[in-house]
């Protein structure tokens, strides 16, 4: 058996917070779609931290589970959003989020 | 309590708040740059400290698979990126702050207030005593016992969706000589 050492639990669910909040931030206050992507990543790593915290806290394994289920999506998400701003990018329109707003084909 | 186990508690303590700060400082970096090839960089250095993290949580193989496929895979993928894309995002901090600038901050503090009241309303009383955990807890064995017996379903489920990414992918990046010399989008 492991004994506890260092901060409990909390501790590790508050950097968890602030990282999703930093995340949120940046999505929201960015208009460069790859910066986007990037605090997209922040915020998804905030969320894994808050599981694997949990499943430390409870000794349970199945957090550490969907922790890597998360990062497989995560990487699918990268794959998806970067072909994506190649694919504009190759169109010669600006990369800013806030002039991408008509959705047609 | 005896020394070697203080001893243990102080470094611990002391890899913690030098990872935590390194954590978030790198993820305010991250959203701070102008320039995003530097921004990638501060997130490969935000991967790194979240892995050390994750090992003082006794998750091993999530670290491992953190530095190799975050750290490693993905990141790269982001610098051959910025790299043919080449030039500059937009300038977060630059001139005064405009309402948009305002209405973000404001709605990143109040996710951040939401969270910590959720959870410390929730779970506030139960976070002091954690459980003990044997030595394979986190380790490659434990996962992909995990994996092939409980998570069975959620392990080829990721199968598929890492298949339908790389086939977007494939077809957002292959060249359609329909679209040349138009500009929808």
């Amino acid at each position: 058996m492991i004994a506890i050492l260092g901060p409990e639990v909390s501790w590790y669910l508050a950097v968890a917070a602030f990282l999703f909040a930093t995340g949120a931030l940046g999505v929201l206050l960015r208009r460069s779609p790859l910066i986007v992507l990037l605090s997209l990543e922040i915020m998804l790593n905030g969320a894994n931290l808050a599981l694997i915290a949990f499943a430390r806290h409870h000794g349970n394994g199945s957090g550490q589970i969907f922790a890597l289920g998360v990062m497989a999506v995560a990487a699918s998400e990268v794959v998806v959003g970067l072909g994506l701003i190649v694919a504009i990018s190759r169109r010669n329109l600006d990369l800013d989020v806030d002039k991408l707003r008509t959705l047609r084909g | 309590m005896t020394l070697a186990f203080a001893a243990g508690n102080v470094l611990v303590w002391t890899v913690w708040i030098l990872a935590a700060f390194a954590c978030l400082g790198s993820a305010i970096a991250v959203i701070s740059f102008t320039n995003p090839f530097f921004s990638a960089l501060a997130l490969i250095g935000n991967l790194g400290a979240l892995a050390v993290l994750y090992l003082l949580l006794s998750a091993e193989f999530v670290a491992a698979a953190q530095v190799l496929v975050y750290a490693g895979a993905v990141m790269v993928m982001f610098l051959f990126v910025i790299a043919y894309l080449g030039g500059r995002a937009d300038a977060p901090w630059a001139g005064g702050p405009t309402w948009q600038q305002v209405g973000a901050i404001g709605a990143a503090a109040a996710l951040l207030v939401e969270i910590v009241v959720a959870v410390g309303l929730k779970a506030g009383g139960r976070l002091s005593h954690q459980h003990h955990v044997y030595r394979s807890f986190g380790s490659p064995h434990a996962i992909g016992r995990l994996f092939l017996t409980d998570h069975l379903l959620a392990f080829e489920i990721t199968s598929i969706v890492l298949l339908v990414a790389a086939i977007g992918g494939v077809i957002l990046g292959s060249h359609s000589r329909k679209l040349v010399g138009e500009k929808p989008l």
